[in-house]
């Protein structure tokens, strides 16, 4: 089914978009998403698709007027990058808080301070909190199949939550792959449409959404977001089921590669997972018993079932491409050691930051470093828990 | 344009019962505005003391469906809510094809003057067909009485605090109206509830629109201006007859239109006396301040009518 085409991974995120033809898009340009802008647009002026498109003066603007599109019943999405996300953070905790199911692929860059525009995971790691559901991919055809799948995610009636879909900026939302397109009526099938149960257009039924709610009700209303959270892994698994039978594309909560017998695991996010991929498959050649644990669903955390795919490992190491300040090491490093912790394992966990601002992670820098896991696993001594790889003294 | 006895007994979209204060401008404004609007109303609203008084859960004073997102972003947001309108209109959904709807956005002058700026300005440029109102009460009242962009000189609040060395505020107030005249949107007003008529036509004539609008709107807010909650209406009377809040339309950004002339223009001190967050002007050091306010009405004023071709 669907045919192969060479895209950028921006390119396929822009097409998924059009395939899916939301009602609005409410977006801005910020390297390196503009493309996405840029030929949505472009399919907007050529009347390939019929989304009404609100060309906005700001981030922060994209996301309230993807907001009040969602609120009216519309079906609304947005895209982003590093700053553009951390200039409609406000808004981004407040659509997951009223529950509106928007769709926004962000292509992950440092954020700014200094200015870097390449990539890394700051920005999105920034709202890890937001209960936003947070999907990630590898690679341009994990980029679209990901977006494929987002609205079905958000819009499940036991989930009305906002689903962000990342991809590594450059890496991935810039570099051309072949990639297998599903096609236009089996996406829009597979997609739906969205009938909202309670929005502003409905004459009838008039409603107040985003009212004052104090000590008496807030706790509450936070609750049934901390419910519908709960519920995520299992639509997720769901939705990505009915995906596999589409398209033969199978995806879970995370990937496991060579992880059966593996005694070292790298865990990554992102597209730096296909590199270590390369790197496992050399080591394997030498005999080292290593394997990835590649995250798909970081948000909510799939704890549990990755702690139960990690059973039998000596060495965990957490790739972390952001850092958290925190003198903690990074946010996955932060969630993967709190999940282990329940097990009372005996396995070592190192954390590797790396890739900073874009910096290069090569097959052989992941050999280099699975070989440092390996010898923790021989001898048993950690001289550095926290890893920034690469970096200069 | 709708009678007073249409506008009475009209379905209230905006309902008592709320925690607004007594005596305070906004509750009239928006009474007004929604008794003026004949079809489908959603409301978006910023932050602010309109929509805390009005949107305590579970209760609600909106008989008409309301948004509140935050506190800069009741433009951005209601011109989603007007392009969903417009896309789900198109693709025949919820049965929107033969529906009427109007887009009516409110914010105080702290959220629409200041913080909200960028967020009315983007809306206004990209030409969504939606009203935003503005109620001016001259400062952040909802947070405790801090100045903003439309705080007018010499006003004492607590963050222009009149003190020993400072006497007040030392800026004059920016004329946002005129600021989103110069987006040559099809309409742009400054109102007053007082001059109800005048209020009324005001909102029929951006409702009817195909294209946004913007109306300012003066609102007391006796706590900040520290006034007896009955004088509000009567101060309104006062600032538009000294012509700090002349009543005025623009068209096209062009056309401008005088609504109301004073007979005998009263001077500025009529305005500044009834009002205690302009008590310390009347100091002797202090008198300079109204003289340069009665100055900058004065060639505002004289500004507006030029423009409106009344003067030569």
């Amino acid at each position: 089914m669907g045919n192969r085409i060479a895209l950028t991974g921006n390119e396929a995120v822009a097409l998924g978009m059009k395939q899916i033809a939301p009602d609005v898009v409410a977006a801005y340009p910020i390297t390196p998403q503009t493309e996405v802008v840029q030929i949505f647009s472009q399919y907007v002026a050529d009347g390939d698709v019929d989304t009404e498109f609100v060309t906005v003066e700001s981030e922060h603007s994209a996301m309230s007027a993807a907001l009040g599109a969602s609120a009216a019943g519309a079906r609304a999405m947005t895209a982003t990058s590093s700053n553009g996300l951390e200039l409609m953070f406000e808004v981004v905790n407040i659509t997951a808080s009223l529950r509106l199911p928007i769709v926004m692929p962000i292509v992950n860059r440092a954020i700014t301070g200094p200015i870097n525009i390449h990539c890394d995971h700051s920005d999105v790691m920034t709202i890890r909190d937001s209960s936003w559901i947070l999907l990630f991919g590898e690679n341009a055809q994990e980029a679209y199949d990901n977006l494929l799948m987002a609205n079905r995610i958000a819009e499940h009636s036991d989930i009305l939550l906002p689903v962000a879909v990342n991809m590594d900026g450059f890496i991935i939302s810039h570099a051309v792959e072949n990639i297998e397109i599903v096609e236009d009526e089996v996406v829009k099938e597979f997609v739906g449409d969205y009938y909202p149960e309670k929005y502003l257009l409905d004459a009838a039924n008039p409603i107040t959404m985003g009212p004052v709610d104090l000590q008496d009700y807030l706790f509450e209303h936070k609750r049934q977001q901390i419910e519908a959270i709960k519920k995520v892994s299992g639509v997720v698994r769901q939705v990505s089921q009915e995906f596999a039978e589409l398209t033969g594309r199978h995806y879970d909560l995370f990937e496991e590669y060579r992880l059966d017998d593996a005694e070292v695991a790298l865990i990554a996010i992102g597209s730096t997972a296909g590199t270590a991929k390369a790197a496992i498959d050399n080591l394997r050649e030498q005999g080292i018993k290593v394997g990835l644990l590649k995250i798909r669903l970081y948000r909510p955390f799939p704890a549990k079932e990755i702690v139960e795919a990690l059973k039998g490992v000596k060495t965990i190491g957490v790739m972390d491409r952001a850092e958290s300040y925190s003198n903690t090491g990074g946010p996955l490093y932060a969630d993967i050691r709190a999940a282990m912790y329940d097990v009372g394992g005996t396995a070592q966990v190192m954390n590797i930051v790396y890739g900073i601002g874009g910096r290069d992670m090569t097959v052989r820098d992941l050999e280099n470093l699975i070989t440092q896991l390996q010898k923790v696993t021989e001898t048993g001594e950690i001289e550095e828990r926290i890893i920034h790889y690469g970096v200069r003294d | 344009m709708a009678t007073l006895k249409e506008l009475a007994t009209r379905d209230g979209k905006f309902c008592g019962g709320h925690r607004l204060c007594p005596g305070c401008g906004a509750g009239i404004v928006t009474r007004q505005v929604l008794a003026a609007a004949k079809d489908n109303v959603v409301v978006g609203c910023a932050t602010g003391c309109l929509e805390v008084s009005t949107t305590i859960y579970p209760y609600t004073a909106w008989n008409t469906s309301f948004i509140h997102n935050a506190f800069e972003n009741a433009a951005a947001t209601t011109s989603g809510v007007e392009a969903a309108y417009r896309a789900l209109k198109k693709r025949k959904k919820f049965g929107l094809e033969d529906s009427k709807y109007n887009f009516i956005a409110f914010g105080g002058d702290g959220g629409t003057y200041d913080i909200g700026f960028q967020s009315l300005s983007g809306a206004m440029e990209r030409g969504h067909r939606m009203l935003y109102v503005c109620y001016d009460n001259g400062a952040y009242m909802n947070t405790g009485i801090q100045r903003s962009s439309a705080t007018p000189l010499g006003a004492d609040t607590t963050t222009s605090p009149a003190g020993k060395e400072i006497p007040g505020k030392v800026q004059y107030r920016k004329e946002l109206t005129d600021i989103i005249a110069a987006h040559y949107i099809p309409y742009v007003a400054q109102a007053s509830p007082s001059n109800w008529k005048d209020l009324t036509r005001k909102v029929e004539k951006a409702l009817s629109i195909d294209g946004p609008s913007f109306i300012n709107i003066i609102s007391a807010c006796p706590r900040g201006w520290r006034i007896p909650e009955d004088q509000g209406l009567e101060l309104h009377r006062i600032a538009i007859d000294s012509c700090f809040w002349p009543l005025f339309e623009i068209e096209d950004g062009v056309k401008y239109t005088i609504n109301y002339k004073p007979k005998t223009k009263r001077p500025v001190e009529d305005w500044l006396k009834p009002q205690g967050r302009f008590k310390h002007l009347f100091k002797p050091e202090n008198r300079y301040l109204i003289a340069e306010e009665q100055k900058r009405i004065d060639e505002r004023w004289e500004m507006l009518l030029r423009r409106a071709g009344e003067l030569d």
